[in-house]
């Protein structure tokens, strides 16, 4: 039995230590927002914040979440988070969307480290994200937009 | 008798239209009248069963008494915002006010008629029933609102959800509620229906934000691999080494028996024969079948193509382009023959694709639940029509039995026109007595997915004394998809020889004038025999072009002439590429006007470094009948070194005709563009032993951030019809860039992907 804290709430997990996160958050507690796609940390599209650092889920054994706060794309209330969700909107980011919680958990690690990212930066930061519909031109500009609306 | 985008279109459109008061609200039915339905029978059941709106004619929107619309979608939402682009033309036409519409996404109901979205043909195919379904809603609308307000209709105009008349206005909510809205008409009158012209329009063409894009924005979209039901267990397939033909030796699970969740292993019998040779894990959980997958040994007898390579499928592809015993003859103008034989000179070039995959980032998946009789699959699909009668066949029921639950899809690109993943889960939760929900790892994705074939063309151009081209023989081998999953669809050949896979030689007859032109589309029969061809997002003319465009880079480069003078010198629009309304009017004229300016806004010509070029290819889109004119210039560096090749800037001109939803195309035309980049330069796949080998992120590797290319995207404002967008700017990139890389370092590129 493993304790965490689940965007800001306890919760307990009853699956084995070696079970990866992403089944537990998605299956388990319930909150499909965080996606399923290469299982073995390539897409990023699993990607939630372990105490505030993003990671990919689907190969982080739930007992590495034992005592820690993990927040999904679900309970992402950064001032910052919500910018970017705003950003996403408004630049109309998604096409098929699949991939949208992970860019948008990946891209508030960003601006919580480093909160008006360079060009590089941002192409650092999120090209181990894959958009398969290929909105990066999109995602880089609602990442500015959301830096940019933080600063102001 | 081949079925086009066409004849999908007069499918559809031969319905009545209905209309009537019913419960609270108006309901507006193009319902399909079904066999043993009369008219008058299906108007009877919606006036008797309107208020659960459950009446057999589909009710392509509906406007209640608190005058919200609603539109249903038939169509699949894989990222293209399709329900945004339908709902405006029904909308416009309507009058509605945009903030009262929404969309449901439908299930696989008979009423709904033919479902497929693919092809790009989704507006093309709706425009014309949506817009007349919404004019024939406002024209009941404005008569009853008219009454209402005791004016003539004649003196009604219908806005934003109200009708007004001599300064008096009503809302559609109160004609709802209160008046005479009970109506039916003809086919004939519908088709008579008369439309807004272009000027008038309030919504088509307008930007807007699509109706999906917070439900994506925030988590809450839901994707098939998020259903669930109670009681349900978990399937992971155990896939067998080759596509057919294999068949299980024996199964032992003793390893697995251990594993915490893990149920069982159950070999599937499949009536359908799309299954060969599979089984599947049972667990209670994911996390307990992925675990048991790997602990459960399978003793496969492989079938016959176990040995198949890359390689094997591109030599077959060389043997038979260069038999000309092999294939049909999709196009013949002029005499080829003679022109060869009377030719002074002649110039061959052979261009082949490797195998390329969907790799859509949701993994195939489907849940499946046994319930009063029927078969409930949840999963995310494209086209219903075509999987329905094959799972009726796997799961021996009645295809009116059998209902698909549609969600969103993560991501489509063809893949997801082929319901296949839904079969194991089927037969499991058929054998299982409860409710089966099936997912598939990556690596088992991509094994079992319906690759786009590799592919092989040679062009064999002769040429008059003056070094004039006098004719172009084009002979084009591939697994044939059509052939495969849907032959109903294959046309006759010209030389009356058999059929082809239309949409594997799309490409080919393009609109270049030229006087003998003949291309043999040939079947790959080893690619057919060891894999499932698959459509692949722009299908034919996304491999087809890349040789047909880049050998007409070499012909330009031969004559020594300026490559787009060479094209824009054949796209005279003359005999058969003159166009006819309402598709293709103005024919290959359009096709040298984005040629042109899309020649303009790159400054094609200009000085560049070293070991830079510009390319430039042209596209008619998807296919003859429904052209979406494209003009491509391409920028690239090439490492003098390493010979990586960098695309610097992509322009593109893109000639639809209308477009619906502005916003939502030019993210079509962005993500398609990155595509035709992404299988230029970074996809591509090969067989090794009857599977492809590359399964994972580790060895496909899709564009990414790093790699994109600025963008210069231009779209014609048009009125014409609209033609499809979703495919069609993927087509042109990779033949732009490859033709790039010959003006940057001199060297012709015949192999996609690109790899200097």
């Amino acid at each position: 039995m493993i304790e965490f804290q689940l965007n800001g709430q306890a919760v307990t997990s009853e699956s084995e230590d070696d079970t990866p996160l992403l089944w537990v958050i998605r299956d388990e507690l319930k909150l499909k927002g965080t996606k399923f796609g290469c299982g073995i940390a390539m897409c990023g599209v699993c990607t939630v914040h372990v105490d505030g650092v993003a990671m990919r889920s689907c190969i982080t054994p739930v007992s590495v979440a034992a005592g820690k706060s993990i927040t999904t794309i679900e309970g992402l209330e950064s001032a910052a988070g919500k910018a970017l969700m705003k950003a996403w909107v408004d630049e109309q980011v998604p096409q098929c969307g699949y991939c949208q919680p992970g860019q948008i958990m990946q891209a508030a690690n960003l601006l919580a480290n480093t909160p008006n990212p360079t060009d590089e930066e941002i192409t650092t930061a999120m090209n181990g994200v894959l958009c398969r519909c290929m909105a990066y031109p999109r995602i880089r500009k609602a990442i500015k937009a959301a830096a940019s609306g933080g600063e102001a | 008798m081949a079925m086009r985008a066409r004849d999908i279109d007069t499918k559809i459109t031969r319905r009545s239209f209905l209309a009537t008061s019913a419960g609270a609200g108006l309901v507006m039915g193009l319902g399909v009248v079904l066999p043993g339905c009369s008219r008058e029978q299906a108007v009877d059941e919606m006036a008797a069963d309107g208020a659960s709106l459950s009446f057999s004619p589909a009710v392509w929107f509906e406007v209640d008494g608190n005058g919200k619309v609603l539109v249903n979608i038939a169509k699949a939402e894989m990222g293209q915002h399709v329900g945004t682009a339908l709902a405006r033309i029904v909308a416009d036409e309507l009058g509605a006010n945009w903030d009262d519409v929404s969309i449901d996404h439908v299930d696989s109901d008979p009423k709904w008629g033919y479902m497929v979205t693919g092809g790009s043909w989704s507006v093309f195919t709706s425009f014309t029933m949506l817009s007349q379904a919404g004019a024939a809603g406002r024209t009941i609308l404005r008569d009853a609102g008219a009454a209402l307000l005791g004016a003539s209709p004649d003196d009604a105009t219908v806005e934003n959800g109200m009708v007004s008349a001599n300064g008096e206005s009503v809302s559609f909510a109160e004609i709802v509620r209160r008046g005479d809205i009970s109506r039916t008409f003809s086919d004939e009158e519908l088709g008579a229906m008369p439309v807004k012209a272009p000027s008038e329009r309030t919504l088509i063409g307008k930007p807007t934000q699509a109706l999906d894009v917070p439900a994506k924005s925030g988590g809450d979209a839901q994707y098939g691999i998020d259903a669930e039901l109670d009681g349900m267990v978990f399937a992971h397939p155990l896939i067998p080494p080759t596509r057919y033909g294999s068949t299980i030796r024996s199964i032992d699970d003793t390893a697995a028996k251990d594993i915490r969740g893990y149920i069982q292993t159950l070999a599937l019998e499949d009536p359908s024969e799309v299954l060969q040779g599979w089984a599947v894990v049972i667990a209670e959980n994911y996390p307990a079948a992925m675990k048991a997958a790997r602990a459960v040994e399978v003793d496969w007898e492989a079938g016959p193509t176990a040995a198949v390579s890359e390689a094997d499928l591109i030599a077959e592809g060389q043997r038979l382009v260069t038999d000309k015993t092999t294939g049909v003859l999709a196009v013949d103008d002029g005499d080829v023959g003679a022109a060869q034989e009377n030719a002074a000179d002649t110039h061959t070039a052979t261009y082949t694709t490797s195998t390329a995959l969907h790799f859509t980032l949701e993994p195939a998946n489907a849940l499946v639940e046994f319930r009063d009789g029927k078969c409930h699959i949840h999963s995310g699909n494209q086209w219903q029509s075509l999987i329905l009668p094959t799972l009726a066949t796997a799961l021996q029921m009645e295809e009116t039995d059998i209902v698909i639950h549609q969600y969103y899809l993560g991501g489509g690109f063809g893949r997801r026109l082929w319901g296949d993943p839904m079969i194991p889960a089927a037969l499991a939760a058929k054998e299982l007595g409860r409710p089966v929900k099936l997912v598939f790892q990556r690596a088992d994705d991509s094994r079992f997915d319906c690759c786009r074939s590799a592919s092989v063309a040679q062009f064999d151009a002769s040429f008059d004394a003056d070094g004039n081209l006098t004719g172009i023989e084009h002979a084009l081998a591939a697994g044939w998809p059509t052939l495969a999953m849907a032959p109903g669809f294959m046309p006759d050949a010209v030389d009356g020889n058999g059929k082809y896979d239309p949409f594997a030689t799309n490409g080919a007859d393009h609109w270049y004038t030229l006087a003998n032109h003949r291309v043999r589309s040939i079947n790959n029969d080893l690619a057919q025999r060891t894999f499932l061809p698959g459509w692949l997002r722009a299908v034919g003319p996304g491999w087809i072009t890349w040789g047909v465009e880049s050998f007409m880079d070499e012909l330009a480069n031969k004559a020594g002439q300026d490559p787009i003078d060479f094209r824009l010198a054949m796209l005279d629009a003359a005999g058969k590429n003159a166009g006819a309304a309402p598709n293709s009017v103005g024919g290959a004229k359009r096709l040298a006007a984005v040629l042109e300016d899309v020649r303009e806004r790159s400054g094609w010509g200009r000085e560049l470094p070293d070991n830079e070029g510009m390319g430039v290819a042209v596209t008619y889109g998807q296919e003859r009948n429904m052209p979406t004119w494209i003009a491509c210039v391409a920028h690239v560096a090439v490492d003098p070194g390493s010979g990586k090749v960098t695309a610097r800037k992509i322009w593109q001109t893109i000639d639809c005709g209308t477009v619906v939803h502005p916003d939502g195309a030019m993210a079509q035309a962005e993500g398609a563009t990155l595509w035709g980049v992404s299988l230029a330069l970074h996809e591509g796949a090969s067989f090794a032993n009857g599977e492809v080998s590359q399964r994972n992120l580790d060895a496909y590797t899709p564009l990414r951030m790093a790699d994109v290319p600025e963008l210069d995207i231009r779209f014609v404002e048009s009125t014409e019809f609209p033609t499809g967008l979703g495919e069609p700017p993927l087509i042109a990139v990779p033949p732009a860039i490859g033709n790039a890389v010959f003006a940057a370092t001199g060297n012709r590129v015949r192999d996609l992907p690109i790899r200097l």
